[in-house]
């Protein structure tokens, strides 16, 4: 029977020859991910199972990063919980504050994740890891608690949408465009319960950290996760990082997809997400003149390292708007020293920038930058829902880096190309 | 099992952050959630929700953060069932996973109006409107998730080692 990336990874982890869409099975987990406000609750559940230990501490993840630094007494109780567990049940990947980073830029870098793996994290954006060819998907802390007890998670297995990428991207262009752009086309329900396979051969021209990008949003579009085809950058990226061998699963070439897109990487242009969904996407020569109050460059889904090093790059040399409060959070600490040592952190702080500790706060609303009432924000995030980043009549418009960066200069939602003069 | 109850109708793509909005996710108080679901859409949600209402909605319901706090705001509400036309995958998940009755039904989703009184037979995937007098059959559950929601979902059935 012929099979997709996704599936061939789940059957394997089944211990079954074959899988076919809509069939239960019951997988093996590498990883169970959990963060400072899903992992309370799992650890409540975890409790209730009267089980005396995780299923294996190396394998059990904690990143204490949303509302860390602890934003107030309720958020350090809630980190305090996790800091418990993870000692008395000496969980080996638990990572606090110093440690912490976005828990989706954190676990690649730290190569706790492979190709081949299978991965649940309580945090939607788990999808994040199907960039390195693992089959990763988000679930609630009662799964959680059951994968921390079991090491095992059930799942339906998904049928799938084929997206094959050809060309090349333009400049200023990143896939924070292209997964922007493919949500407007198929809508946030338009993967619903589906896996989203990339590949062909346009997959060259994007960097890991675009892939990265691209599979952490597969969740906006409803999908159960978003993977990439593994290649020789794929490759690169896992002997640099993670000490296990990688497992790739390439699609069977008769498998069997719901649709399929082609989708040309240089017809692509700068794409932002209007309010108050992802799917509300228009090119940014249609945007119109939309004054701002705030910018964000980081989070889970845009605060790798290319991404600032992105956002400096137009920065450089100028001033962000009056009153347009710039927030730069590189997402772990590496990425942060990275920073610090090539001069970015010097471009943003001249360019009136603030540059944050690793924290998702304001991407959901937490801390670290929330929104007065009827506030505008750019932001290269990844929801824009009503209230998302605070006050339930603010507005979040999700673009790149670089549509940021150049917002954040001239107070409006701004083309990159303009700033830059070409 | 049988529910019976009063709707309280929303459309589509009603998402996590709505359901419970993130700043109020410092704590994992059940009642505290259920103080403040609903109110970034619908102010006079919990004061007007009644123990056994029933939620009717339109696609995608429940999507965005994978936050379990949004099922149990919903539940501890008194919500006794949602129905919807779709349901975002994770939310389907956690809400089978804490024993939130959902059924997916496009057609009493669209039909059903705001405050109607109906009746859920879930073992039998029936919706019955009482009000209009029209009935809906729905798709009951798989097998092995049947079996997850007899045990009282899976916290449970990992101890009644059905998972193991």
């Amino acid at each position: 029977m012929a099979m997709t990336m996704t599936q061939k990874i789940l059957a394997n982890h089944a211990g079954l020859d074959s899988v076919t869409a809509g069939q239960l099975v019951l997988v093996n987990l590498d990883r169970v991910l959990g963060n400072d406000i899903t992992s309370p609750v799992a650890i409540c559940e975890f409790e209730k199972m009267g089980v005396s230990n995780v299923f294996d501490k190396d394998k059990v993840t904690m990143v204490m990063d949303h509302f860390a630094p602890n934003k107030d007494i309720k958020a350090a109780e809630q980190c305090k919980m996790c800091r418990d567990f993870c000692t008395e049940k000496n969980v080996t990947h638990f990572y606090d504050v110093g440690q912490m980073g976005i828990e989706h830029a954190l676990l690649p870098e730290k190569g706790l994740v492979c190709a081949g793996d299978v991965v649940i994290g309580a945090d939607s954006h788990t999808c994040t890891y199907g960039a390195l060819g693992a089959f990763s998907t988000g679930v609630g802390s009662t799964d959680m608690a059951c994968g921390m007890a079991t090491g095992k998670a059930w799942f339906k297995v998904p049928s799938a949408i084929k997206f094959i990428l050809k060309g090349k991207l333009g400049k200023y262009v990143s896939g924070k465009d292209v997964i922007l752009h493919i949500i407007g086309k198929i809508g946030v329900d338009g993967a619903l319960y589906k896996s989203m396979e990339f590949t062909g051969e346009g997959l060259s021209s994007l960097s890991i950290y675009d892939r990265l990008t691209m599979s952490n949003m597969a969740i906006e579009a409803g999908a159960k996760n978003g993977i990439f085809e593994v290649d020789e950058q794929t490759l690169k990226y896992l002997d640099e990082h993670c000490s296990r061998k990688p497992v790739v699963y390439k699609a069977d070439p008769d498998a069997d997809y719901d649709e399929s897109y082609e989708i040309d990487l240089s017809e692509i242009k700068s794409t932002v997400a209007f309010p108050h969904l992802p799917e509300n996407t228009r090119e940014i020569d249609k945007v119109g003149d939309i004054k701002i109050d705030q910018v964000v460059i980081g989070s889970c889904t845009n605060g790798f390292y290319k991404d600032i090093e992105e956002a400096a790059q137009i920065l450089k040399g100028h001033k962000v708007a009056k009153y347009v409060r710039t927030i730069i959070i590189p997402a772990t600490p590496a990425i942060y020293t990275k920073a610090l040592e090539n001069g970015l952190i010097r471009i943003f702080m001249d360019a009136g920038c603030v540059v944050s500790t690793p924290t998702c706060g304001p991407c959901l609303g937490g801390h670290m930058g929330i929104l007065a009432k009827g506030e505008r924000a750019v932001s290269t995030t990844n929801r824009n829902f009503v209230g998302r980043m605070g006050d339930v009549t603010s507005e979040v418009y999700l673009a790149s880096p670089a549509v940021a960066a150049a917002s954040a200069i001239t107070g409006k939602i701004t083309d990159p190309a303009e700033v830059m003069g070409k | 099992m049988k529910y019976t109850g009063n709707v309280i109708k929303y459309g589509d793509n009603v998402d996590t952050d709505v359901i419970i909005p993130a700043r109020y996710l410092n704590t994992i108080d059940k009642k505290e959630l259920a103080s403040h679901c609903m109110e970034d859409i619908d102010k006079t949600f919990t004061s007007r929700v009644k123990a056994g209402d029933i939620i009717v909605a339109g696609n995608n319901f429940g999507c965005g953060s994978s936050r379990e706090h949004a099922p149990i705001a919903i539940k501890e509400s008194g919500i006794s069932v949602v129905i919807a036309k779709s349901f975002a995958r994770i939310f389907y998940r956690n809400s089978i996973n804490i024993g939130l009755a959902i059924v997916e039904c496009p057609e009493a989703a669209e039909e059903i109006s705001e405050s109607d009184e109906v009746e859920i037979d879930l073992d039998n995937g029936i919706i019955s409107d009482k009000t209009t007098g029209k009935t809906y059959n729905t798709e009951p559950f798989p097998p092995f998730i049947q079996k997850i929601i007899e045990n009282g979902g899976l916290v449970d059935s990992v101890k009644a080692g059905i998972i193991k």
